[in-house]
């Protein structure tokens, strides 16, 4: 599965991956900010940005083949769009479309690819997202699996029974399905709010390490921006 | 028969406990238990006896009528924080226990929670690693380890606190039989006083010298592990000769 | 629906990335006041079970089949602050994890599924759910959680200078209707089956508001949404209409007048033109619900 594979990528090793989430982060939004800002001389950066992108899947020890793959998950949605642009006569504008969201989504995957999850939501902690938030989301991953597993067997234990396809009554089988999946989620939430009572919880989640910003960071964050960022303004003030 | 100045005092104490739930269900009917130190008990009983719900009440997670004292100590409001690093509860599914991203972070929650600083909490989840046997998970993710491993991991997420009496919940759920064997050889290993809710009766037996029989909400018989069981018709046994 | 980055152009994403900001703000604090963090893990988990939901496939006459969205029964089950936070959550981590969304469009995302979608679905049963029109409102909540966010979609694709054609239009609106009326079925069928398992799963509102204040307050609502829309077709027109209103009602400080002379007097450009409409619409939307909570509020409190 998808999570499954990058959850194995993002545990691996290499100059990236090393890198503070922050600055990754930082990076990413910066060329994402390049990338959408880019008009002018289109064709030539895009490639150039592609290079970029390749020389940081390289260097974080990724599959070249399956990251560009995994990419291309916005394809689908980005090429029905651009078609209709093409149709009303508006191919510069087709292209741009495609080019940019697949280069978003191929520099998005590159930062989760290197960064674990929980790793990433610390990263945001510190640039200032309400912890709050960051907790939800931290527990929803760590439960996704776990709910999803649940639900999996629940249909999987349904179709056993003549499936969930009848036609009004699979309608309220399907309701009922989800009423038992609420009940035992929030049973569970029950269960584990007991063990973080139990362990002494005092009202507030503590963090036990605080992830440090070097000069390697610093570097990664004016390279990775600074290139592309360049670029643009250098095809600007040509053009 | 020793003078009483030289019997230690008990661990737990627990006098003429009660609990309804919201809907009006009696769940403890008057409950009567003492845990002594380095003692290991069982708790037997069907579903829905009280046994969960009584053990609820031993940190404080449910209040009941009657009193409820761990370490001498009354289980109160002003005193949970307190009564919560003396016991230790060790719940039926791993995976609630086990909600932080990693394994050190997890074991090491209890400690941070007690005031300790990151370094400290750190350096007392690794301690408490070792003892379970897990010291090189520490970087993982709770899903990739298995259903043992991750019990394991929940009693080391106990330890961390340096509890002295261990309250266990089923633990033998979802374990394998190597899983059983496992969990049996540390917890005979650990020196805390404790209390296993459990339906496996050999694992009772392997472990505990004392057992009690909870039934609708009381405890209708306490003794030596063995005679609970064959009192109360509690073993698989008589079935294997069909 | 789930806007990927390349999209919307830089003043409609960075617009709404710079007015979600505050408005999740403002209801990760109102989460946090009614939960605390003890509660972290029960809307964590929720979160979790969104996703497991959608999973689940509800068979709608023979071949086709739909599934829960999730937003309008998350407000009714934790509040609309909680389910607001719920649901920026599964939309960071779709984002991130799944491709399911950009990342500067997230801001746009977060507007129009989180914050406004979830106020839309919470609405109704706010207004009616106390009373007898109570499987109608929820109905509806369900209808227009998914119904106002896809409409707010297309208008920030159209403003962002999105080609779509009437016919693609008009089949978007087609398919966003259905899901809208599944998504409405679902939801009442689910908290049907909630309540029979336990009716303390559902966080009953206070009192029935009646007709006439709901109405206004739907209407508020709706104006201000087909008000985006229509801005996002013709922003010409809009410039129009603000000058129109400019001179015809220059005492009054609603928003046309001083968008007008700002415009013609410092920045002509095409930029600040599309963000102005853009903003226009927010405006609206935003007055609508600051109107409606403080006169909700009062209610409740007299």
């Amino acid at each position: 599965m998808h999570h499954v594979v990058l959850e194995r990528w993002s545990r691996g090793s290499s100059f990236v991956h090393r890198r503070d989430a922050r600055a990754k982060i930082l990076a990413l939004l910066a060329f994402l900010a390049v990338v959408a800002t880019t008009s002018r001389s289109f064709e030539w950066l895009a490639g150039f940005y592609l290079l970029l992108l390749l020389a940081a899947v390289i260097s974080a020890r990724l599959p070249v083949a399956g990251a560009l793959r995994r990419a291309a998950v916005v394809l689908p949605f980005s090429l029905t769009f651009a078609a209709i642009s093409w149709l009303s006569g508006e191919p510069r504008h087709a292209a741009l479309l495609v080019g940019k969201s697949y280069l978003s989504a191929l520099a998005a995957l590159l930062l989760v690819s290197t960064t674990p999850l929980p790793q990433l939501l610390r990263g945001l902690d510190t640039l200032g997202i309400p912890g709050f938030l960051l907790m939800v989301a931290q527990f929803l991953y760590r439960y996704l699996f776990v709910i999803v597993e649940q639900g999996r067997r629940m249909r999987l234990a349904g179709l056993c029974r003549g499936g969930l396809k009848r036609r009004s009554g699979g309608f309220r089988a399907a309701a009922g399905a989800l009423g038992v999946l609420f009940a035992r989620s929030y049973d569970r939430a029950e269960c584990i709010h007991r063990s973080m009572v139990s362990r002494g919880f005092q009202g507030h989640f503590q963090l036990l390490s605080s992830a440090r910003f070097g000069f390697a960071d610093a570097a990664f964050v004016c390279v990775a921006a600074g290139l592309p960022l360049a670029a643009s303004l250098a095809a600007r003030f040509r053009g | 028969m020793r003078p009483a100045a030289q019997n230690p005092a008990p661990v737990i104490s627990v006098r003429d406990l009660h609990y309804r739930y919201d809907d009006g269900t009696v769940a403890l009917a008057g409950v009567d238990f003492e845990l002594q130190p380095s003692e290991t008990v069982a708790l037997f009983g069907a579903n829905g006896s009280g046994k969960t719900t009584f053990v609820l009440h031993l940190n404080g997670l449910l209040e009941g009528r009657g009193s409820v004292e761990v370490c001498g100590m009354p289980v109160k409001k002003e005193t949970l924080k307190r009564v919560r690093q003396k016991i230790g509860l060790v719940f039926q599914d791993p995976d609630d226990q086990l909600f932080m991203p990693s394994v050190l972070e997890d074991v090491a929650f209890g400690a941070l929670n007690l005031g300790l600083s990151p370094q400290q909490a750190s350096a007392r989840a690794r301690i408490a690693l070792e003892k379970v046997g897990m010291i090189e998970s520490l970087d993982k993710a709770p899903y990739h380890l298995s259903a043992g491993q991750k019990k394991r991991v929940a009693i080391a997420g106990v330890l961390v606190m340096e509890p002295e009496i261990l309250v266990l919940d089923e633990p033998t759920t979802f374990l394998d039989p190597p899983g059983q064997r496992a969990l049996t050889r540390l917890l005979r290993e650990l020196p805390q006083s404790k209390l296993i809710v459990t339906h496996d009766v050999d694992f009772a037996r392997s472990l505990a010298t004392r057992a009690v029989f909870f039934e609708k909400g009381r405890i209708a018989g306490e003794g030596p592990a063995d005679r609970i069981v064959e009192q109360f018709h509690w073993d698989q046994k008589q079935y294997n000769r069909c | 629906m789930h806007i990927p980055d390349g999209f919307l152009s830089p003043p409609v994403w960075a617009t709404l990335d710079l007015t979600a900001v505050p408005a999740a703000g403002y209801m990760v604090r109102r989460a946090q006041r009614e939960f605390e963090e003890k509660k972290v893990p029960l809307l964590g988990v929720m979160g979790a079970f969104v996703f497991a939901a959608q999973m689940i496939n509800f068979p709608v006459g023979g071949a086709t089949s739909g599934h829960l969205v999730g937003s309008a029964l998350l407000s009714f089950t934790l509040g609309p602050a909680a389910a607001s936070v719920v649901m920026i959550a599964i939309l960071a981590i779709q984002s991130l994890v799944f491709q399911d969304g950009g990342i500067l469009a997230l801001g746009a995302n977060i507007f129009n599924m989180a914050i406004v979608g979830v106020i839309a679905g919470y609405l109704p049963f706010h207004l009616w759910g106390a009373g007898r029109g109570r499987k109608a409102a929820i109905f509806m909540g369900g209808v227009f959680s998914v119904l106002v966010a896809a409409l707010l979609a297309v208008s920030e694709l159209l403003i962002s200078g999105i080609a779509m054609s009437g016919t693609v239009l008009g089949v978007s609106f087609g398919l966003f209707a259905v899901s809208a009326l599944l998504e409405g079925a679902i939801t009442l069928a689910v908290f049907q089956a909630l309540e029979s398992l336990n009716p303390h799963f559902i966080k009953q509102p206070n009192a029935d508001r009646g007709f006439a204040l709901g109405l206004t307050a739907l209407a508020a609502v709706s104006l201000a949404v087909v008000g985006v829309l229509f801005a996002s077709t013709h922003p010409d027109g809009l410039e129009k209409l603000a000058e129109t209103l400019g001179i015809a009602t220059r005492a009054k400080p609603l928003l046309a007048s001083p968008l007008a002379d700002y415009e013609a007097g410092f920045l002509p450009s095409a930029w600040l033109r599309k963000a102005g409409a853009g903003l226009t619409g927010l405006g609206l939307i935003y007055g609508a619900c600051a109107l409606l909570g403080r006169v909700v509020g009062r209610r409740r409190s007299a």
